[in-house]
């Protein structure tokens, strides 16, 4: 089995699903010819055309406006938008248009596209290259939310994305687009969304990770195993709809919680699912759910690594939860 | 300014004594005409019944096309029956053209349980896909972009129809008006762009959305060819929406084209023009009047008369009144379908969330249209 990163993964999905399914048309900034900012869609013009690896004019409102035509009539447009940081443009085509489509039209407009944009920070971007904007999406009724931490769950949920008939957010974690390599099966397979998966296998705190916050967290759990404190981590994979079944089943395995993001804590994901899991796991829970995330402060330039919720910081709530 | 880019001249086909111009006139066959008129007077019709009903709380909203019914009903008129229309959402009346029966959109207006929307839009915000006919949304332009691109995903498919937008004068300001324009000059899309002028964005004139002296030279900068015509003439609009969906279909690009027309009645049955409009104005504008302005062509040459007038008058009151009855006596939307649609499938919060609604108690009132 070949050994990919997961810019070669995403690639590769794409490349399968252009050959696969001839109403699938990649279109976005830089796309084409240079094959992306990061090289993720490298090679994909040559093969399919300028008809199919489409470089637009450098209009993120466009581009959604557009790919939302495209869907309308039935195509299967995937999007890029260059860095998330910039799909706000697109915000109204997105919540307004993409999001209730299907809903608005008492299901005469099915209006299913996948929307890949780089998302995270520790990569020296400062506010406008770093951000991660996934709450936005998950409040609006009618997307999906995606984020894969490694190059083979970016193959397999991206091919699954490409086939759901709902819009998906893709969320591509740009910090470990090349730092995570791992053997990645050729041909065609799929993750399922909404499937969340046990990473490290625990009985004392359910860490709860996504995209390149996994690796802290993994990190953040080993350094406390050697405390004697045994985590379980879970990569979510697919924000929304979160496996819920998962989440709730591992915390009340453990008792304990923590949710790491890289997003600002207030109104963020993890708001959400503490609040979940107090719903439906109040009487398990043996310490009060905590979360590590982003500071509310607009995303900092050179002190970006004390504003991620690194493994230094996740470390010290682990310990605290478990010993509450 | 370079006068090329300004685009004074308006093209019309009607004159003052009903006759056509030969050098313009479309040409449209004898039943098409009558077919036209017809529809535009019922148009008409049922824009004032729905005033009625919403000063009388049978309905909650109107958003109409008084005075823009040449505009609107030209160029729905002019699309092939293969090519596709997005509405802004004042274009009922090119919705019921194109095929939809006249109780479909009034249990639209009533968001009954036969409403295809389901009852879960404001009143004119319609869908109409078996019409080829989009579907209506609030935000304002956000149906240009996306007209753009699917026609142009009709031309990458290698399907050759147009797709038609309509938006109006206000609509021109937004970054979609941009974004739209802009993506169909680079890639040619088969795109007929029709921005209804009718002198208002709800209480702002035209005057104050743009220093530019037409509408339709803003498409210039784009490589877009503009065009302006009488929009209250419904020959002439027949006439330049045809020539640029026919160049549109034959591979020649878009064409923006602005409909000069007027606002015979506020932005919508929430607003009172009175505020910020002259009567006199409005009398002027009232002279103008696209509907006896074709009847008079249709009358000069022996096509119609005020025996059929009162004829086809009756009998579409008796129908629209039979439907408003049908309309108003139709069940709601029952509960559950509050979360059918979200997505393809309802995921387990919804599962949840819809288990919870039904078994919730419902406020009085409930369901009320």
């Amino acid at each position: 089995m070949p050994q990919m990163n997961m810019v070669q993964a995403i690639n590769d999905a794409l490349r399968l699903e252009l050959r696969r399914d001839p109403r699938v048309v990649l279109l976005g900034e830089d796309v084409g010819k240079v094959g992306g900012v990061f090289r993720v869609t490298q090679g994909l013009q040559e093969e399919f055309g300028a008809d199919r690896v489409i470089d637009t004019p450098l209009s993120e409102g466009g581009i959604i406006g557009a790919a939302i035509g495209m869907a309308l009539y039935g195509m299967r447009p995937v999007p890029e938008i260059q860095f998330s940081d910039f799909i706000f443009p697109a915000f109204d085509q997105i919540v307004s248009e993409l999001a209730k489509f299907r809903y608005r039209s008492g299901g005469e407009y099915p209006a299913g596209m996948v929307i890949r944009t780089p998302v995270g920070g520790g990569i020296r971007g400062g506010h406008y290259h770093s951000q991660s904007p996934e709450a936005y999406f998950i409040h609006t009724p009618g997307l999906k939310v995606v984020c894969p931490s490694n190059p083979y769950d970016a193959k397999g949920l991206l091919l699954a994305s490409l086939r759901d008939p709902d819009p998906v957010l893709f969320f591509e974690p740009k910090r470990v687009y090349r730092a995570a390599r791992a053997e990645v099966p050729e041909g065609d397979y799929t993750v399922p969304l909404s499937q969340a998966r046990v990473v490290r296998e625990g009985r004392g705190v359910t860490v709860i990770a996504w995209g390149a916050m996994l690796y802290e967290a993994l990190e953040a759990a080993n350094e406390a195993a050697r405390q004697g404190i045994d985590c379980e981590v879970l990569d979510l994979r697919t924000l929304w709809p979160v496996d819920i079944d998962a989440v709730v089943a591992s915390v009340k395995k453990t008792g304990r919680v923590v949710v790491v993001h890289e997003a600002p804590r207030s109104c963020g994901f993890g708001a959400e699912l503490i609040a979940l899991l107090n719903e439906k796991a109040f009487l398990h829970l043996e310490a009060p759910p905590v979360r590590v995330t982003g500071y509310d402060t607009p995303f900092p330039y050179t002190l970006e690594m004390d504003y991620l919720p690194l493994a230094a910081r996740i470390l010290p709530a682990l310990v605290e939860t478990a010993r509450y | 300014m370079r006068e090329e880019f300004v685009l004074d001249e308006v093209v019309t086909v009607l004159r003052e004594d009903g006759s056509a111009d030969p050098a313009t006139d479309p040409g449209l066959p004898e039943d098409t005409l009558v077919r036209l008129y017809k529809h535009l007077v019922l148009t008409r019709a049922v824009d004032e019944r729905l005033v009625t009903l919403q000063r009388q709380g049978r309905i909650g909203f109107h958003i109409g096309s008084l005075g823009e019914e040449a505009a609107i009903l030209g160029s729905a008129a002019a699309l092939y029956d293969d090519d596709w229309l997005f509405p802004c959402y004042r274009e009922f009346g090119a919705l019921l053209l194109r095929g939809m029966p006249l109780q479909t959109y009034l249990d639209n207006m009533y968001g009954n349980g036969r409403d295809p929307v389901k009852g879960r839009q404001m009143p004119d915000h319609y869908t109409g896909r078996p019409y080829r006919f989009g579907s209506v949304s609030s935000p304002i332009g956000t149906q240009i972009t996306q007209a753009v691109g699917f026609s142009w995903a009709a031309k990458l498919r290698g399907e050759k129809i147009a797709a038609s937008v309509y938006f109006g004068d206000g609509a021109t300001s937004s970054s979609e008006f941009h974004n739209g324009l802009n993506f169909a000059g680079v890639f040619k899309t088969p795109t007929v762009f029709l921005c209804r002028n009718n002198g208002w964005a709800i209480s702002v004139p035209v005057a104050q959305q743009t220093a530019s002296p037409t509408f339709a030279q803003k498409g210039f900068a784009y490589g877009v060819p503009g065009v302006r015509c009488d929009g209250n003439d419904l020959l002439a609009v027949y006439k330049v929406t045809r020539d640029a969906v026919d160049r549109a279909r034959a591979g020649g690009g878009p064409t923006l084209i602005e409909l000069l027309t007027h606002r015979l009645s506020g932005h919508s049955t929430s607003d009172d023009p009175k505020a910020y409009r002259a009567e006199a104005e409005m009398q002027a504008e009232r002279a103008r009047d696209p509907l006896p302005r074709l009847r008079r062509h249709l009358e000069l040459r022996g096509l119609w008369s005020e025996a059929a007038q009162r004829a086809h008058t009756d009998a579409l009151e008796a129908g629209l009144k039979a439907a408003v009855q049908s309309a108003e006596a139709a069940a709601a939307p029952s509960v559950e379908t509050l979360f059918d649609d979200v997505f393809a499938a309802r995921p387990w919060h919804l599962e949840e969330q819809r288990a919870a609604c039904l078994a919730a108690p419902r406020a009085r009132g409930h369901g009320a249209h």
